[in-house]
């Protein structure tokens, strides 16, 4: 969000699902969506069924690389590289496109000699991709008609996440692939609702509708609105919450339906800082890892099933989710025990239902304003930016950058010099294989939800590697293995996957309770996002009968 | 190179033709079911589905057209400037009086929406032609926890194979194999679904008209007399799992979840699922009581 933000002012993706079908050219760069974007795929399927050409840049030889026009397997971390490459390509290849860059945008020639260096030759060594793979990508993004550039955590969860994006943005802008139907941007966003708890103001740095808490204007709206003082600093961000309960400013929280006992990188030191709180207060509908640290547990509900209210997508249609079951025993809805603990700490805060509390949204986030629960039901949910009761904007941002007249353009997008940065930790003899985790399809994050249901696919955890690596290391399909890295070791079962190539290894993080991955991951963070470097650690892979002295 | 701001639509044209003696306008392209007014108008249908193209497989559907040597099945007809339609004659009403006897002789029709309302309308008496008649009458197949597959209800439609294929899951698991009577849907050589690269999107079963697809949900609990739809509810929400927004209708009975489909007119997901989506449900009733 961070990225896009920078670039267009916006922090939401700029098309839509549909847009894909519309696209000629399609790359999927660090998102396995076949398996974790599931339905999104099925639109990006319905396009390569019609004649689009789909490129896939992923380390992995995923499912979704499987349906690729063209696969371009990087190393893991040097998609900068590899951007930047492309950009040169397009360049010399006189491929830009002038008349968007010379109208709507800033720092072109800045940018253009800093991937001067990027050379085909230089970004096939650097990248392990074969230089006329890029090549063609680089023409063909270039080319089409409609280009849509979709990623997911493969860019985001790394140390230099926004940079990463950053980089994908200068693509879009080099090439005139934004602000049109067909052609935009669009993250896929990893968790339900997460496009929603940026829209509400679940940001260190924004209110509401993305409004900034430095903004005076901003603020005084909110102020008068509540009642209060809202603070005028920036809040924290998760990675700068670990870091103050490390040096002791933070003592007391609340954790509403996050489970970073077993989600954070290294997760050994976040179980440590939760254990030494002052306080800790966990609201779930689960008695979680994190729940099990509380001092106080809220017991909550499941918010898509047992309550009313919204959501937002990935490509941010704002849609309602209805109360189907009652929750289960004494657990109460989210919003009666929060209005409770506002009662409780001397806030009298009134709402008649929830649908009065989203009225009171409108109010404030302009962005919103057009969107009553009536029209969010007539319609199947509305896309922002929506301040209008009766009008609908395009299913697309950001056309303003192709308007002539200038008041109408508004801020130009500025393209943004991006250095190649490798991961933080290097390999090493110690360590010589890059892990990089992810997803299944049949399972979800640390397995909370997806763990409730039988499916016949489940592989459980397992360290996935190459007929290479795992002949070179003597291992069985199937057979235990331990993997180790700078923070700790796990033991899983290996899985030989043909989709890895030499060097690196795969493990997902669904299967905590069994074999805890986050031991191994390291938590160097975005310092932009807070995003940790989920996608690449150092680790070495051991037999179990033939292990060397422990770490 | 040109740079369209909104996608291009065609000027639409219209055509007009004689339905029932009733002249209809309607725009190009249109089929004469939808010219009746859809799924449901009366014309009867069964390989018909909201979201899979035509397969005219169930010829249930057909009307006469003047001029037309053979009925058409309404389905996939396009209707045409000037075409006179009768969905109602003594040639089309045999027609379907013979389909649905022959279906629902060899068939389980039992579970199928409408089919008794249709034989009586149309005369039709599959159980004239004895048990001998049953020709595709086999076990359930159960092999694994999330659904089943009862063939003694297919009547070969061809939409799973549609919605697995091509058209929306692009996964091809399963297709029609052997020919004649020996037709039948099929994995590739015949193994159990876990075998097989079925990813369990569910998306057969949103398709399947007879009910021959089934949640294993629903098939325990009518096998156990506890599936009551007059009892249930349906609710639509959003799916809890990634980011993409998802749109369910959760199918409740005694506040539980009993099964999940999708609107088929959802612009994001036409009605199709992911396994997460669609059988994932049970983490929110996962009671420690109950496991």
């Amino acid at each position: 969000m961070v990225g896009l933000a920078t670039v267009f002012g916006a922090g939401g993706g700029t098309s839509s699902y549909q847009e894909a079908e519309a696209a000629d050219v399609i790359v999927m760069w660090g998102s396995n969506a076949r398996n974790a974007h599931p339905i999104f795929f099925h639109h990006v399927l319905t396009a390569v069924n019609q004649g689009a050409k789909l490129y896939v840049v992923d380390p992995r030889r995923s499912e979704t690389a499987q349906f690729a026009d063209r696969w371009l397997g990087l190393h893991v971390g040097t998609d900068i590289a590899l951007s930047n490459t492309i950009a040169r390509e397009i360049i010399h290849a006189g491929l830009t496109n002038m008349s968007f860059v010379e109208r709507a945008t800033t720092g072109y020639d800045e940018y253009a000699a800093s991937v001067e260096p990027w050379t085909l030759e230089r970004g096939e060594q650097v990248t392990g991709v074969p230089a006329d793979a890029i090549r063609e990508l680089a023409h063909a993004y270039a080319r089409a008609e409609a280009a849509q550039l979709c990623w997911t955590l493969g860019i985001t969860e790394h140390h230099n996440g926004v940079d990463n994006v950053l980089s994908l943005c200068n693509l879009a802008i080099l090439t005139g692939q934004v602000g049109r139907y067909g052609a935009g941007l669009t993250p896929l966003r990893g968790q339900n609702n997460v496009q929603g708890g940026g829209d509400m103001g679940a940001l260190p740095n924004k209110l509401p509708g993305f409004q900034d808490i430095v903004d005076d204007q901003a603020r005084a709206k909110f102020d008068a609105e509540w009642g209060v003082t809202v603070p005028s600093e920036d809040g924290w961000h998760l990675t700068q919450m670990f870091e103050a309960m490390e040096r002791g400013d933070l003592r007391s929280v609340f954790v509403i339906g996050e489970n970073p006992a077993q989600s954070e990188a290294d997760v050994h030191r976040a179980v440590e800082l939760l254990r030494d709180l002052d306080h800790l207060v966990v609201l779930d509908i689960y008695l979680t890892k994190t729940a099990e640290l509380a001092d106080v547990v809220l017991p909550g509900s499941a918010s898509w099933c047992e309550s009313d209210g919204t959501v937002t997508n990935s490509e941010r249609r704002v849609q309602r989710v209805r109360k189907a079951l009652d929750p289960p025993g004494d657990a109460r809805d989210d919003i009666d025990i929060l209005l409770d603990l506002a009662r409780h700490l001397g806030h009298d805060w009134h709402y008649d239902d929830h649908e009065e509390i989203w009225d009171e949204l409108r109010r404030l986030s302009p962005m919103h304003a057009g969107m009553s629960w009536a029209r969010l039901e007539t319609l199947g949910g509305i896309q922002w930016p929506c301040p209008s009761d009766d009008q609908l904007e395009p299913p697309y941002l950001h056309g303003r950058l192709w308007a002539d007249d200038p008041d109408q353009l508004g801020r130009r997008a500025p393209f943004t010099v991006v250095v190649d940065d490798p991961p933080v930790e290097a390999l090493s003899d110690h360590y010589p294989l890059r892990l990089t985790t992810g997803r299944r399809l049949d399972s979800y994050n640390t397995g909370v939800q997806s763990g409730g249901y039988r499916s016949p696919n489940r592989l459980g955890e397992t360290l996935d590697l190459s007929p290479e690596d795992a002949h070179r290391l003597g291992v069985a399909d199937g057979e235990q293995v331990r993997i180790s890295s700078a923070r700790g070791q796990v033991v899983a079962p290996a899985r030989i996957d043909p989709g890895l190539r030499p060097g690196l290894v795969f493990m997902t993080f669904h299967f905590p309770d069994e074999v805890d991955v986050n031991q191994l991951t390291i938590d160097a963070t975005d310092p932009k996002a807070g995003t940790a470097e989920f996608k690449a650690a150092a680790v070495r892979v051991e037999r179990l009968t033939h292990v060397s002295t422990p770490t | 190179m040109s740079r369209s701001t909104t996608p291009s639509h065609d000027a639409e044209s219209t055509v007009t033709l004689s339905i029932d003696g009733t002249d209809v306008s309607v725009p190009e392209g249109t089929t004469l079911l939808d010219a009746c007014g859809g799924k449901g108008c009366g014309i009867p249908t069964l390989c018909y589905g909201d979201t899979i193209t035509p397969k005219n497989a169930c010829r249930v559907c057909m009307v006469e057209v003047e001029g037309s040597r053979v009925l058409v099945p309404s389905c996939s007809r396009q209707a045409e400037q000037g075409m006179v339609v009768r969905t109602r004659s003594q040639r089309v009403d045999h027609a379907r009086k013979m389909v649905l006897e022959f279906l629902g002789s060899s068939v389980d029709l039992s579970l199928t929406d409408h089919i008794t309302e249709w034989n009586a309308e149309y005369g039709a008496d599959p159980g004239r032609y004895g048990a001998d008649a049953q020709t595709v009458a086999q076990p359930v197949k159960i092999d694994n926890d999330l659904y089943v597959r009862d063939y003694a209800k297919c009547i070969l439609c061809y939409q799973c194979v549609d919605a697995c294929g091509e058209q929306w899951q692009n996964s091809f698991v399963i297709d029609i194999a052997g020919r004649g009577f020996a037709a039948h849907v099929s994995t590739e050589n015949d193994v159990p679904l876990p075998d097989s690269a079925c990813v369990y999107c569910g998306n057969c079963i949103q398709v399947c008209p007879t009910g021959a697809l089934m949640f294993k949900t629903e098939h325990d609990m009518r096998e156990a007399g506890s599936w009551q739809p007059d009892h249930q509810t349906t609710t639509d929400t959003i799916c809890a799992f990634c980011g993409v927004g998802c749109n369910l209708t959760l199918h409740v009975q005694d506040n539980t979840i009993v099964k999940v489909s999708s609107p088929p007119d959802s612009p994001i997901t036409h009605g199709n699922l992911c396994i997460k989506g669609r059988f994932g449900f049970q983490h929110a009733q996962n009671r420690p009581d109950e496991t």
